[in-house]
């Protein structure tokens, strides 16, 4: 049978007009643990509501950081803002030494297909099926040729378990599955890095296990660096070398997942023990109680 | 006081409103070059907007075309020149209830098909994922359809228009009795070059305009239920006061 030469994975890829600094691959004297990801005195408001007041945030290379925070904290909108969705109000956020704020389409791209992103509802094309889904990033940016192409996507697919699925319609999946597409397709451009918003939302348990275990290979064995954003703080604790809890816009607690488990502040605590009332209060803001209860000014109690 | 501050309000709303829809438009011309190299995603586009309004345009186009004929002879009969039923009739359709109609048409079935999709694709965080993969959706999502909405528009006035003819002469030849030779030569006779194209540059242009409202209104539309609802019903409704508006001023200008 005569051997069949097989193509250089990506060996077809389009080569871009011109390397900018975001295209600009690491130095090779990098080393593991260096930022990847660089957030300093971050400052973000929507409107008159402060996001983030001065929020100072390191993903390194080759690690898992985690981000946590009762909900309302802004975790996803980090992400948008380390992703150059938005901009930030003052403050820099720097991916691999370029500031993501200053870039200009071109290069935000550029830098984008450095990173693959997991969305919290999985995001997949619901045009397409779960096989074109994950073929779409490499069509749109290479020119592999279709045998090429199907076998990328296959082994993408079996990384996660869902060869079976390939010719499935993200509306036949389940929320488990659908998340494991995502996932094929957030690394179907061997990233160098992964984002995951909260990537356990809404899962069982098995299949968070999966997802669970999925983001560790990932890490573990493509050594792809990684910043998870969630508030599953067992999930987390079993996966992320560095964790950063969030609170009324800035970062209160940072360090190991054990550093974290041993640490007596008072929002930590409450966080991480489930705690109903503590410094992130139970009750939002509202009028005296018995005023809104008794008030006579508004029958809907509005008052 | 109060009413004069709101009614500058609105107008201040409006003009900024006009303003972010030229900046959208002048964003997505410059994403339509490159999209004419993707022509797949066009054709897909014009089979989505153009050959899935083909029955309710056809179904429309005979009725027009049915009551035309009757009304057309009705009145011509009562100056004794019914054969000029064909006349009527092609010019009615090919100049206005060609374009106006079908536009109207296009935008409650394809129009808020677009605006729904787009706004959905935003709901679901879908062109958010694309700008993560570095893929502009401007250049993959919003100008291939709006680009299929133009191309579509033309196509489907000429089916309204044929169909239309076809029940004008079912009413008034076969129904009413008019002479079918009169009615065919007349219309031969008379139908100029210059009014076909008046119908097609109008074709164009609502194309263009009812295209363009959609997908701006899809685009930009609130990532709710409530959002995709409201943005849906925006688009039914500026295109078609837009399509009315702008028929005025082209038929005032081809006068």
């Amino acid at each position: 049978m005569p051997l069949r030469r097989r193509p250089k994975p990506l060996e077809r890829r389009r080569q871009p007009d011109r390397v900018t600094e975001a295209q600009r691959p690491i130095a090779p004297s990098a080393q593991a643990g260096d930022a990847v990801v660089e957030v300093a005195g971050l400052r973000y408001a929507v409107g008159r509501r402060e996001i983030f007041t001065d929020l100072d945030f390191v993903a390194r290379r080759g690690r898992v950081t985690a981000v946590m925070g009762p909900s309302g904290t802004g975790k996803t909108t980090l992400l948008r803002l380390i992703t150059g969705q938005v901009a930030p109000s003052a403050g820099e956020v720097r991916m691999w030494g370029a500031n993501v704020a200053t870039l200009g389409q071109r290069d935000l791209f550029a830098l984008r297909r450095r990173i693959g992103m997991l969305f919290q509802n999985g995001a997949l094309l619901t045009d397409l099926d779960v096989f074109e889904n994950i073929a779409f990033p490499v069509r749109e940016h290479t020119n592999l040729t279709e045998p090429l192409l199907r076998e990328l996507v296959l082994t993408k697919l079996h990384a996660v378990g869902l060869r079976g699925a390939a010719r499935m319609m993200p509306a036949e999946l389940s929320g488990g599955m659908a998340r494991r597409v995502a996932l094929a397709r957030a690394v179907v451009m061997d990233p160098e890095l992964l984002i995951y918003d909260e990537p356990f939302v809404g899962l069982d348990p098995i299949s968070m296990g999966v997802i669970v275990r999925l983001i560790r290979q990932m890490n573990r064995v493509l050594g792809i660096t990684s910043i998870v954003v969630s508030h599953d703080v067992h999930e987390l604790g079993a996966i992320a070398d560095e964790s950063y809890l969030l609170s009324e816009g800035r970062c209160v607690a940072s360090g190991s997942p054990d550093e974290l488990r041993a640490s007596d502040s008072e929002i930590v605590r409450q966080f991480l023990d489930g705690v109903a009332d503590g410094p992130v209060p139970f009750h939002y803001p509202a009028p005296d109680y018995r005023e809104q209860l008794f008030g006579v000014d508004d029958p809907r109690g509005r008052g | 006081m109060s009413g004069a501050s709101t009614r500058d309000g609105l107008l201040v709303g409006m003009l900024r409103r006009i303003g972010a829809v030229a900046v959208f438009f002048g964003a997505l011309l410059a994403q339509c070059a490159p999209a004419l190299l993707r022509p797949r995603l066009i054709v897909h586009q014009v089979y989505n907007a153009g050959a899935r309004s083909l029955i309710i345009i056809m179904l429309c186009g005979v009725f027009v075309g049915m009551v035309l004929g009757l009304q057309g002879f009705d009145l011509l009969q009562r100056f004794g020149s019914e054969d000029a039923l064909g006349v009527a009739a092609a010019l009615g359709l090919l100049k206005e209830l060609g374009p106006v109609v079908t536009a109207l048409l296009f935008a409650g079935r394809a129009g808020t098909a677009l605006t729904s999709e787009i706004g959905l694709m935003r709901a679901t965080d879908q062109l958010t994922a694309m700008q993560m993969m570095a893929v502009d959706p401007m250049q993959r999502i919003i100008a291939p359809r709006f680009l299929g909405g133009v191309i579509a528009m033309p196509l489907l006035v000429a089916i309204f228009n044929v169909v239309g003819l076809f029940g004008a002469q079912l009413v008034g030849v076969q129904l009413m009795g008019v002479d079918p030779g009169a009615f065919w030569s007349q219309m031969q006779g008379a139908v100029e070059l210059n009014d076909v194209q008046e119908g097609f540059i109008k074709s164009l242009v609502f194309g263009t305009a009812c295209s363009l409202v959609a997908v701006y209104e899809g685009y930009h539309s609130e990532p709710t239920a409530a959002g995709v609802g409201l943005a849906t019903t925006r688009t039914v409704v500026t295109s078609s006061v837009l399509t009315l508006l702008l028929d005025y001023i082209l038929t005032a200008a081809f006068l």
